[in-house]
């Protein structure tokens, strides 16, 4: 499940979408990210992170002693720690890079257009995209740009939607149905449209992708919230922890700095989650971006990780969406060939993947091939009423169809249904698949099995989740049976057959009342009501307009497997907090050995015993903990970037690597540095 | 309550871990020679410090029992605290400083530690990549904020009160020793009073105005200022839905919660008291030539 295999392949550069990769270290955001960390220093942004805060105050504080008392120490601490914040900044503006350019090639596309607007009496006036209002009609034409969303109320036509979506193969879109929005700064390359608006001016999904890139306005996440409350407990009770040791000092008749305590004090709080924690929030968002899901809020994200339930569409998702043909079952003395040619021109006219299907088994099982048809053919189109499609060639009328309808024609014909076609029906359906009948005229010719075919991998997809702790539910309007029969071989849990919208939605609400959090993809608008009562709704960017609306993300790829995707960044996001958090904590034991015998061990030569590390001198020893205290921000910075790597496996293995990698290396890997950069110090002669 | 005892099993694992090594290396530091004794060379002191000790019983059943003692809010003793090795005091300190959680005194604490099992569940929880749930119950910002204000309030109130102390004159007259272990019979006094101990170490005159004022506060904050969050918590977590435990939850009935909770409690505690126990008991101990 790496990201390599769900990236949608992009074409050339030109087509790419907001789905964009970048190198973790891109220049132009590299040298963006380093102007924007000295802006951060305006203070009414550092009051927001109340960990960085205490940094910044406490390097004044450093300054003005520094300016006072002036000293290589003191300015050195001074400058260090002015450095802290730096980096937690440079953090944060490099999380905020990647998302602003991101935005700024969609802006582009946003770039002025004009629009055909249709007036009420049928005539057409030019007018800027920008004075479009919801409800104008406008007509669009091969070659003209869609000024701004809205849907399809007359025609047909394929549209390239790359700018949106990355994905450089035009897509149809029509009138009706289920394909008829279309998204402003898309392209229509054929045909002709007629859109009525659907979107305000400002609040497109054009103006909205650009919103959530750019991270404007980040709401933060519950859990974030939860661990800002956490840190900033941490900070509050260091403070009296280092002020009290002024008065615990002179008691012992040592004098404590305050350079020195206020060294102490940024070395306690936890710097390292609280420089990182917005970075690691906004670095996730662009995660999801990168896959091509627009999360329209932080907390669906964060819901995605504590999913229990999944409820998937069957078609699409787990099936590859077409019935195919994949057996000729002749019946009586017929002969198998004999059906397969019958299938086969039944089928040569038929443009339905199934039909095309018969067309490919003909030609694998017995080399039929696809061959011209004379004069006075007659192509019978399948209808709804019929059940039936087939065509009249050479005096011969070859049918295909539904079981009953078919017998019932032959009979009419003239024909008798045969012994064992019955049967063979009944085991077809029972196995999940669906029966067609041949017949020519009278004649029944046997069956053609249509088989669902389950994604390749699909299975394996499911074990992984299962291993999580996450039930699969398919969702699918097939009989119980059929479904029954999929469900088995692609290795879900549970199944929803004959599915309703109202079925869906009291699934979804079952779930929900024993505590389980739910998602769900969908992109019909029967679908809408479960998406928005769904924990996590993703809808599909090929969606209508209410179920994108209703859902709480968009996928602009329509790959319904995202949402295993949408999960494991849910997850990455809280286990890359709570990681760093835990190395943050752990990092204070080694700091303390560096600072505690230097600050009492002029008044106790003794406690020079705590100096485990046996570091050059005090001042070394103290400086050495501030270094390494801020250069360890910059060193995670790829981390918070990129997410702690993620396997699905069951949480005590999860929990235990964790640990183990950030815990006890967080008590240890401090220790080695600490000592590493007072070696340095002191072979510069700095002390 | 919860209907699990594998859940009661890994919180009293922890308690008992902690109360077990906490006997194992007083009694080793109890098991030494008293170093000023030894300083004298007039006895020599085959059965360890047995200064300020129960004669029958020993230094070992005398050091258990006071161990005991200060790790269960009862306050009473059966040798003389003030009279132990540096270490085998700071092990009497220690044992209250991490909250008196091992096991605490009745109600008290075992509400104490669920404060600390919350904090872990909530760290461990997010390192597994789930919103964290203790019991079933979801762990959310109001649950962080009164689980750290409860956690955080006793050393909160130890720390500013012993500042006071050790600054002005009233509270420097009191200690019957100066140095490092004047500064222990402070910190022992408001650490006891704080954790609702009762236990003294001795050699501090405290019956003055500033000590029983102090003291008062102490006793008031610490015992009754803990009980608001975590009623709180209570109310809070009652009113919360039961999520169904699943193969993705952090479970908190196994050894490895049991050692990440002690290791939480150790780091809490360590982490807030480190500074005040360098300079009373490890410099004191340090003063008669080595740690251990």
């Amino acid at each position: 499940m790496t990201i390599a295999t769900m990236q949608p392949h992009l074409e050339p550069p030109m087509a790419r979408g907001v789905a964009q990769p970048r190198s973790l270290f891109d220049r132009q955001i590299f040298v963006q990210g380093v102007i924007g960390s000295f802006k951060k220093f305006d203070p009414r942004v550092q009051v927001k992170n109340p960990v960085m805060f205490v940094v910044l105050v406490g390097s004044i504080v450093t300054l003005i002693e520094a300016v006072a008392h002036p000293g290589i120490f003191t300015w050195s601490i001074t400058i260090w720690l002015f450095l802290t914040v730096l980096f937690a900044n440079f953090a944060e503006a490099m999380a905020e890079g990647r998302g602003k350019a991101q935005a700024e090639s969609l802006r582009r596309m946003r770039a002025e257009t004009e629009a055909r607007r249709l007036r009420p009496d049928g005539t057409e006036e030019r007018v800027p995209a920008s004075a479009l209002a919801k409800g104008d009609v406008v007509v669009c034409e091969a070659g003209d740009p869609v000024p701004s969303d809205g849907e399809i109320t007359e025609g047909i036509a394929s549209v390239d939607e790359s700018a949106i979506t990355g994905e450089s193969a035009p897509v149809i879109r029509e009138s009706g149905g289920d394909r008829s929005a279309v998204t402003g700064g898309t392209k229509v390359l054929s045909d002709r449209i007629v859109v009525r608006i659907a979107a305000e001016r400002g609040h497109t999904f054009l103006d909205r992708m650009i919103g959530l890139v750019e991270g404007a306005n980040r709401q933060r996440t519950p859990n974030e919230i939860a661990l800002t409350i956490l840190l900033a407990a941490l900070t509050i009770v260091f403070l009296p922890v280092v002020v009290v040791l002024q008065p615990f000092g002179h008691y012992s008749g040592a004098t404590v700095s305050v350079v020195i305590l206020v060294s102490l004090l940024v070395c306690l709080i936890p710097t390292t989650i609280g420089a990182l924690l917005s970075a690691i929030g906004i670095a996730g968002m662009d995660r999801l971006v990168q896959r091509n899901v627009l999360a329209m809020s932080g907390r669906a994200v964060e819901a995605a990780g504590d999913v229990q339930t999944l409820l998937l569409d069957k078609t699409g998702t787990i099936t590859l969406g077409n019935r195919m043909a994949s057996r000729f079952i002749p019946v009586g003395s017929e002969g198998e060939q004999e059906l397969a040619d019958a299938a086969q021109l039944a089928s040569l006219a038929d443009e339905t993947p199934e039909g095309r299907s018969i067309v490919v088994l003909a030609k694998e099982r017995f080399a039929i091939r696809e061959r011209e048809l004379g004069e006075g053919r007659e192509f019978i189109p399948f209808s709804a009423t019929t059940r039936m499609s087939g065509i009249d060639m050479d005096g011969r009328r070859i049918r295909k169809g539904a079981a009953d309808a078919v017998c019932r024609w032959a009979t009419e014909q003239g024909g008798t249904v045969p012994a064992g076609l019955d049967e063979m029906v009944e085991q077809i359906s029972r196995s999940g698949s669906t029966p067609l009948v041949v017949t020519d005229g009278p004649r029944i010719l046997g069956v053609i099995e249509l088989k669902d075919v389950v994604k390749e991998g699909i299975r394996e997809r499911f074990d992984a989740l299962r291993a999580v702790g996450i039930r699969t539910v398919m969702i699918t309007g097939d009989n119980p049976l059929t479904a029954a029969t999929i469900a088995q071989e692609a290795g879900v849990d549970d199944y929803l057959a004959e599915a309703t919208p109202e079925a869906k939605m009291d699934l979804i609400r079952a779930e929900q009342e024993g505590g389980k959090l739910v998602a769900m993809t969908g992109d019909g608008t029967n679908d809408a009501p479960a998406l928005a009562q769904a924990d996590v709704g993703v809808a599909m960017n090929t969606g209508t307009t209410a179920a994108k609306e209703a859902g709480n993300m968009i996928d602009l790829d329509s790959n319904p497997t995202k949402l295993i995707d949408v999960v494991e960044v849910g997850k990455q996001l809280l286990i890359t907090r709570g990681a760093l958090t835990t190395f943050s904590v752990a990092n204070d034991v080694a700091k303390y050995f560096a600072i505690i015998p230097a600050l009492f061990v002029a008044a106790y030569p003794q406690l020079n015993a705590l100096n485990v590390m046996k570091l050059h001198s005090p001042k070394s020893a103290v400086l050495s903990a501030v270094i390494f205290n801020a250069l360890v921000i910059v060193a995670l910075i790829p981390l918070a970037l990129r997410g702690v790597r993620w396997r699905p496996s069951s949480a005590v293995a999860v929990l235990r690597r964790n640990v183990f990698t950030y815990g006890v290396g967080g008590l240890i890997v401090p220790f080695a540095f600490i000592k590493l950069i007072d070696l340095l110090l002191t072979a510069l002669h700095a002390y | 309550m919860v209907g699990s005892i594998r859940q009661g099993v890994a919180v009293l694992m922890a308690m008992v871990i902690i109360f077990g090594a906490w006997v194992g290396f007083a009694s080793y530091a109890e098991s030494q020679p008293n170093p000023a004794v030894s300083a004298a060379h007039v006895v020599k002191q085959p059965e360890g410090n047995m200064v300020g000790k129960e004669v029958r019983f020993g230094a070992l059943p005398t050091t258990l029992y006071n161990v005991a003692s200060t790790q269960t809010s009862t306050g009473s003793v059966s040798g003389a605290n003030d009279s132990f090795t540096p270490i085998g005091g700071f092990a009497l300190i220690s044992g209250m400083m991490l909250g008196e959680v091992s096991p605490g005194g009745t109600g008290s604490g075992l509400y104490t530690i669920l404060l600390f099992a919350l904090i872990t569940v909530f760290l461990g929880g997010l390192m597994i990549g789930r919103t964290p749930e203790y019991l079933g119950k979801k762990i959310q910002a109001r649950e962080v904020k009164l689980a750290a204000f409860g956690v955080l309030i006793m050393p909160l109130v130890v720390l500013v009160i012993v500042g006071i102390a050790v600054s002005i004159h009233a509270g420097r007259v009191a200690p019957g020793n100066s140095g490092p272990h004047g500064f222990s019979e402070i910190l022992y006094a408001f650490i006891s009073q704080t954790n609702n101990n009762g236990s003294a170490f001795a050699g501090l005159s405290g019956n003055t105005a500033f000590y029983n004022v102090t003291g008062g506060i102490a006793m008031l904050l610490g015992r009754f200022a803990i009980m608001v969050p975590v009623l709180a918590l209570a109310g809070s977590l009652a009113a919360k839905n039961i999520v169904p435990a699943g193969l993705g939850t952090f479970k908190t009935d196994t050894p490895l919660f049991t050692g990440l909770l002690i290791g939480v409690i150790l780091i809490v505690g360590g982490l807030t008291f480190f500074p005040a126990v360098s300079l009373g008991p490890i410099v004191e101990q340090l003063l008669h030539g080595r740690l251990f």
